[in-house]
């Protein structure tokens, strides 16, 4: 199987959008150009409303990822658990598609028995392994969320050190939602390692509104436009690997 | 969905009936035995008797621990995990889909702070150094367990015997670790990486002894490595490793029998250490034989003065008579 690339957005909020598009539709437009989206709902001290809940769970289902309501102190497990847990979905998302197509086009990995699944199950630990992954982080510092930055900040360092354990390469960028300027603004651009998070955070003003929509698409728009650049580059040799329904 | 259905895997009732879609065996539930962030463990009864049987939502969690499974029953000899029985799928009516299980070997036994804390803190050391034993063979095979923590300790049997749950972690050497608790995790201690090689279960080692002695969870300071070496220190039964635990938390151990051997060293050095200053308290095994020995040797003697007198008499006798 060739070596391909998997491209994630992690969504990182602690409630409702108020601003602009559907964010729902927004991810599904992501899943479409073959990004999962993940969705981590940051809690304060008890319950999140119910609002809010149906649109974490709404936005993780439409961009065929994770989501996961954590209060702000088990942030780093879940941070990291959460794009383990969608990199192997996809990732078996992509084994199936060619399990199909050695088997026959209604063959699912339940349909083999259970003696035979092991090995595909392997394939996809080694390509969970060795594929290059690229985390497009998206966090809302409206309101609320500004006193949990401290937790995200290290819930992200956490995850750059599971990440970097790997045998693959990785690749992580930064939005925060609101901007200065406008509806998101780019914190960090494509980097491996996150250490240079420790600069940006403390510089971050947060602001009323929370477009969860708008920032999503201008995320989508930023892998696009890094997709193209590439191609222009390397006269689109680049694979990524699409995301496929399981 | 995701989530109603775990929470329904995690509730299955007593009496519950799960039959395999494939292999047709049978597993009636008894209890639940627990459940974590992966699927339920249940104690079921079967035609083999009892076993556990762990269910799921998701497959490639069942099929990733079956591959670790079968792969530890290769392991000649020893028994690193439970063995596995039976792998399938049951169709649940309630929810109406194939849920994906495996059955294994039912380990009757108590948890390990639970055991410690019936038993008494010597047994800590005891089965840190079989838990090693187990470790090190793990690791001779190319793996990592990766999520070590008391939780996932059963003390079996008699002689009380430590055995290793839970292989959800465990991972292939040079790989990034799959699964792992932050308080044993190096990595959230800021020590080391996720990259799974032995030094990092070691280290899982040392955290499960200092937490067997601080049974209260603390979090980590600034400062990670200074907070642990004080509290090591400051306990009374941990002093004496002091030596050993830190070069655990250092990663400079590359196998587990390295840090077995010193730890063995650092419980005789003190033994030593009391015997030349104060009198033993309590008479360890080994002392109490030497001391028999001593006493056999002692017994000779006894005898032999007793039969040296009884002849002189005997001759003294004999010369009276003559006389
Ligand atoms: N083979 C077994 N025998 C006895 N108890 C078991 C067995 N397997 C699991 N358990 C119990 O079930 C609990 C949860 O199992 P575990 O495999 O750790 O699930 P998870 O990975 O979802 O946390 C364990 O902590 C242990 O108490």
């Amino acid at each position: 199987m060739r070596k391909g690339t998997l491209r994630q957005i992690l969504l990182i909020t602690d409630g409702c959008s108020n601003h602009g598009e559907d964010p729902i539709a927004m991810a599904a437009l992501a899943k479409e150009q073959g990004i999962t989206v993940n969705v981590i709902g940051v809690l304060d001290q008890d319950t999140i409303d119910e609002n809010g809940l149906r649109e974490i769970e709404g936005i993780a289902m439409a961009g065929g990822g994770v989501s996961q309501v954590v209060y702000a102190k088990q942030l780093s497990q879940t941070v990291q658990m959460v794009t383990r847990k969608a990199m192997t979905q996809t990732l078996q998302g992509v084994v199936n598609k060619e399990l199909k197509q050695i088997l026959g086009s209604n063959a699912s990995l339940e349909d083999l028995p259970p003696e035979k699944r092991g090995e595909v199950m392997e394939v996809v630990d080694e390509l969970g392994e060795t594929v290059e992954l690229e985390v497009l982080i998206l966090i809302d510092t409206s309101g609320s969320m500004k006193t949990k930055l401290p937790t995200v900040k290290e819930a992200l360092f956490d995850l750059s050190l599971s990440l970097n354990a790997r045998i693959g390469d990785n690749q992580f960028s930064v939005f925060v939602f609101p901007g200065k300027h406008g509806n998101t603004e780019k914190v960090l651009d494509w980097t491996p390692n996150l250490e240079s998070l420790s600069s940006v955070f403390p510089k971050l003003t947060s602001g009323g509104l929370t477009p969860t929509g708008p920032a999503l698409r201008e995320a989508v728009a930023f892998y696009f436009e890094k997709k193209r650049s590439l191609r222009g580059l390397i006269s689109g040799d680049e694979s990524y690997f699409e995301e496929s329904s399981m | 969905m995701n989530h109603t259905l775990k929470n329904h895997l995690c509730k299955l009732s007593v009496g519950t009936v799960v039959v395999g879609k494939w292999h047709h065996h049978a597993y009636k539930i008894i209890k639940l035995l627990g459940n974590g962030a992966n699927g339920a463990v249940y104690l079921a009864e079967s035609k083999r008797g009892l076993v556990a049987i762990k269910v799921s939502d998701s497959n490639t969690t069942i099929l990733s621990e079956v591959n670790v499974l079968k792969r530890f029953s290769k392991v000649q000899g020893v028994a690193l995990g439970p063995s596995l029985l039976d792998v399938d799928d049951w169709f649940d009516p309630s929810v109406n889909r194939l849920i994906p299980f495996y059955v294994m070997e039912y380990i009757r036994g108590e948890e390990f702070f639970t055991f410690i804390k019936k038993r008494g803190k010597e047994w800590i050391i005891i089965l840190m150094l079989q838990l090693l034993s187990s470790l090190e063979k793990l690791h001779k095979e190319g793996w990592v367990f990766g999520d070590l923590k008391p939780e996932n300790l059963l003390v079996a049997g008699m002689p009380p015997t430590i055995r290793l749950l839970d292989v959800g972690g465990t991972t292939l050497q040079g790989r990034a670790i799959k699964e792992f608790t932050e308080f044993y995790d190096r990595g959230y201690w800021g020590l080391g990486s996720r990259k799974a090689d032995p030094a990092y279960d070691l280290f899982a080692v040392a955290m499960i002894m200092i937490h067997a002695c601080y049974p209260r969870k603390f979090e980590r300071k600034e400062n990670a490595r200074q907070q642990l070496s004080e509290m090591i220190q400051a306990d009374a039964t941990l002093r004496k490793y002091h030596k050993v635990l830190m070069k655990a938390i250092d990663g400079t151990y590359k196998q587990a029998i390295e840090m077995k051997r010193d730890l063995v060293a650092a419980l005789h050095h003190n033994d030593l250490l009391k015997k030349e200053s104060q009198p033993p308290l309590r008479k360890t095994r080994n002392q109490r034989k030497m001391q028999r020995k001593a006493k056999k040797r002692g017994g000779i003697v006894e005898t032999a003065v007793i039969v040296a007198t009884l002849l002189f008499a005997y001759v003294l006798y004999l010369y009276g008579q003559v006389l």
